[in-house]
């Protein structure tokens, strides 16, 4: 049922301009793909790509995608209210921020995702969630679903499968949600655990939910199942063949310009710089000599980086001169660990040489560093 | 003139006011609006209200949660105001008119109610005639005529984003057929002209707006599907540069980089360079590399380099030292951290090996890696990074051979290494044959130290990189 398209592509007869222009026109109102890759910016790089160049009028496209582990938080979120940023470092989990709105999801490849895209005027959540629903049930008809006014999907009323976003522009929109059929739990919960405190923020908060695997429920269930289960029941929705075109993320000539999109959901600037202001007041304990010192520490953080920050620091525990040289330097800095290591380590060469200043530098910075 | 321009104004914003609440109305009516603004006598332009259209499912209110334009920005229709959210929806609004931003009606985190003003845009009346206007030749027109466009005696109709396809392919509306109500011209006409022109079929290809930048600094790039569809016609055009300069506040680390290289620079340096013949090196090294890697370790030249350096300093540990601000005291460091310059897309990092004095040339290849894959994944530790004693700059990776390197404070000497070639040599018969040549550039604080002891300590390490046998002999 799968096919790759291009192949076909180039037997038509037309004379084409592009390749391209054949493998998006099709008969019928709509279209299915699916994409072979499973890099989180590459696959939200598509979305990006059909929602700003694809006429959907004629058409509505609904597109199939799996990640490999990553992290994806909503347009207006705040990643280290979110979730563990230490931890993803850690374990080399990806970052990413969508274009949609929402809460915060953790990707793998047991975790579905589905992308409806369609004009603004025909923009509807509750009709696309029903769909995944009614496929849902028409494979497994013992399945206990059903979609909830909040735009989730709960299995046996209790533990949510799915959760949705969406994206609005001039004159087309999409909906994506995900359904879980096989993701790592335990992976999930402690990433989506935030350690960081005294946080202050207006982004949006995400909503806890319990959640479980479809495949807890039904071991014989497996992504491909779902997707193609999906896929038909779309296919029947629009009338068309229940054929899903498969697409690469990272070619250039059928998405032009989808390389800038892919660089562009993966820089700083987008992924932490778009995070809404907020304030950090928060108590450092460290441990020093034989006494622990409570540093107080507020800081105001602006598109990712330091505006604002002041360390209530005992009096000359470090020269007055270097601490304001701290916080000169700090401010405008991102609020990024790597960023403020080599800034701090950087700064250290130009200071006294001596051993208990450097080892209370040391301590304070890393302490510091800790908060991001 | 006075009392007529507040007349026409008042009757404009009458008229206005009926279209601009309802958002998909025809377009007509708002190409309606366009045409008496242009034909406006007056230099200022009207404040329209804009309103924040309907976002679909009954929603009323949203979030606003960024502009993307502030008050005094002037804007093109289909550029992207502001972003809200509703109910996990964000969603983009963009502009419906070219003009000014006079005013915004909500911050950030306020709520925005559907049908209720958004922004205020001036319209700028009095800008040069639209390119629009060039294509379809049209007379001024009085505010009466607003629906229809008289050129040659036919109207024509057709919506501003239709005016633009257009323009961009050198169409004129006149030549084109309208098949939309009351013959209006729409997208598909002129696609059509275009394809009876070339003879070629169209594709139904994607939309042809260029989407807005999200930061304004950077030039937008146009659209490759356009190129696809414009007919191929040679035309001279002068050429237009349209890059911009971009002013970024210097921040964070390379303020810091700003301060010490400052600083640096008020050492005195003298530099020394060298070239060395690593034929032998190269070999050795291709011996050991696959025990090396039997133990999971890449093995590359640097572990020789540093391991020479630190037999080189116990030598002469001048070298290894740091010297006081005011110039009072010398201070002789006992442990050799050798710090490894690499670049990362940060910037320029100097994390250093521990204590190579106690170090095989091994344990310095793990260490190495171990610092390379951290500095790579932007994880590398304070204590990493700090208490260098003396650096080795491997520039010859990326290129190069000769090299000016500036010292890292509180150090006192740095040594830029060139890339290998190969060169032709002279061996100890006189014999022309292949070498292996690396050139090393050392730079040093004059101040406490004399060149002879440069080049001693040069020489030394020179010594033990051609003839790496040599090496067993001193290594502790």
């Amino acid at each position: 049922m799968v096919l790759p398209s291009l192949k076909n592509c180039l037997w038509l007869p037309c004379v084409l301009r592009t390749p391209k222009a054949c493998f998006w026109s099709t008969a019928g109102g709509g279209l299915i793909i699916q994409s072979v890759s499973n890099d989180v910016y590459q696959n939200l790089a598509v979305e990006d790509w059909i929602h700003d160049h694809m006429d959907l009028e004629k058409q509505q496209i609904l597109f199939l995608w799996r990640n490999s582990p990553a992290v994806v938080i909503g347009r207006h979120q705040n990643p280290w209210q979110e979730c563990n940023l230490r931890l993803l470092r850690q374990k080399n989990i990806k970052l990413a921020r969508r274009r949609s709105g929402g809460g915060t999801v953790y990707h793998d490849l047991g975790n579905v995702n589905l992308t409806f895209f369609t004009t603004r005027k025909k923009y509807e959540r509750m009709g696309n969630l029903k769909l995944v629903v009614k496929a849902l049930k028409t494979l497994r008809p013992q399945l206990d679903v059903h979609v909830t006014d909040r735009y989730d999907i709960l299995l046996n009323k209790q533990y949510k499968i799915s959760g949705t976003a969406a994206k609005l522009g001039r004159t087309s929109a999409y909906h994506h949600c995900t359904l879980l059929c096989n993701a790592d739990k335990f992976v999930l919960s402690s990433v989506l655990k935030s350690p960081y405190k005294g946080l202050k923020s207006n982004a949006t908060p995400s909503v806890p939910a319990s959640v479980k695997n479809l495949f807890e429920e039904d071991a014989s269930l497996t992504s491909e199942i779902l997707l193609d289960a999906i896929a038909k029941e779309y296919a029947v929705r629009h009338q068309i063949d229940h054929h899903i075109t498969l697409i690469n993320p990272a070619d250039e000539t059928l998405l032009p310009g989808i390389s800038n999109k892919t660089k562009e959901l993966q820089t700083w600037e987008w992924v932490y710089g778009k995070t809404p202001k907020f304030s950090i007041s928060t108590c450092l304990n460290m441990a020093y000599k034989d006494s622990v010192l409570d540093i107080k520490v507020d800081m105001d953080v602006k598109h990712g980086r330091i505006e604002a920050c002041n360390i209530d620091l005992p009096e000359q525990w470090l020269p007055p001169g270097l601490y304001s040289e701290l916080v000169k330097s700090l401010t405008g800095s991102k609020f990024c660990p790597n960023e403020i290591t080599m800034l701090v380590t950087t700064l250290l060469k130009v200071c006294p040489q001596d051993d208990e200043l450097h080892s209370r530098w040391s301590l304070l910075c890393e302490n510091m560093i800790r908060l991001m | 003139v006075c009392i007529h321009r507040v007349r026409s104004c008042s009757s404009i914003r009458f008229i206005k006011s009926k279209y601009v609440c309802v958002f998909d109305k025809s377009a007509l009516k708002f190409s309606h609006q366009q045409r008496l603004f242009r034909t406006s006598p007056v230099s200022c332009g009207q404040i329209v209200q804009f309103k924040l259209s309907d976002i679909g499912e009954g929603i009323t209110e949203v979030t606003v949660k960024e502009w993307y334009i502030k008050e005094g920005d002037s804007v093109s229709q289909f550029d992207s105001i502001c972003e809200v959210q509703s109910d996990k929806a964000s969603v983009t609004i963009t502009s419906r008119y070219d003009g000014i931003i006079r005013k915004l009606h909500y911050s950030i985190d306020d709520i925005a109610f559907v049908g209720k003003p958004l922004v205020d845009i001036e319209i700028d009346a009095s800008k040069g005639v639209s390119p629009e206007e060039d294509v379809v030749e049209t007379p001024p027109m009085s505010h009466e005529e607003h629906t229809h466009q008289e050129i040659k005696g036919h109207k024509t109709l057709a919506t501003p984003a239709v005016r633009r396809l257009a323009m961009e392919n050198n169409i004129k509306l006149s030549e084109v057929v309208g098949t939309g109500k009351d013959n209006r011209i729409l997208k598909e006409d002129i696609l059509n002209y275009l394809a009876k022109q070339t003879g070629a079929i169209l594709p139904p290809s994607p939309k042809a707006e260029i989407v807005p930048p999200v930061w304004k600094t950077e030039a937008v790039p146009a659209a490759p599907k356009d190129k696809a569809r414009r007919i191929p016609v040679p035309v001279s055009r002068p050429i237009a540069f349209s890059g911009k300069d971009r002013t970024e506040p210097v921040t964070g680390f390379q303020k810091a980089m700003v301060k010490t290289m400052s600083a640096a620079l008020k050492i005195p340096h003298f530099g020394y360079s060298d070239e060395v013949d690593l034929t032998q090196l190269v070999q050795l090294r291709e011996e050991l590399k696959p025990l090396a890697e039997v133990q999971g370790v890449k093995l590359s030249f640097m572990p020789f380099f540093i391991k020479a350096a630190s037999l080189g300093l116990l030598r002469y540990p001048i070298l290894n030292a740091s010297l006081d601000e005011n110039c009072q005291n010398v201070t002789y460091k006992a442990s050799h951290n050798i710090g490894v310059a690499m670049d990362t897309e940060q910037g320029l990092i100097v994390p250093n090996v521990k204590n190579v004095q106690v170090c095989s040339v091994f344990d310095i290849a793990v260490e190495l890696n171990r610092l390379q894959s951290l500095g790579s994944a932007g994880q590398l530790g304070t204590s990493d990074l700090t208490g260098g004693t003396f650096t080795l700059s491997n520039i010859g990776t990326i290129g190069g051979t000769y090299a000016k390197p500036v010292i890292l404070p509180p150090e006192v000497a740095i040594g830029a290494l060139g890339k290998i070639q190969v060169l032709p040599r002279f061996n100890g018969k006189g014999e022309v044959v292949k070498a292996q040549i690396m050139n090393v550039s050392w730079s040093a604080d004059h101040r406490i130290i004399d060149g002879a002891t440069m080049a001693r300590f040069s020489n030394l390490w020179k010594s033990y990189l051609e003839n790496p046998a040599s090496m067993l002999l001193d290594l502790k």
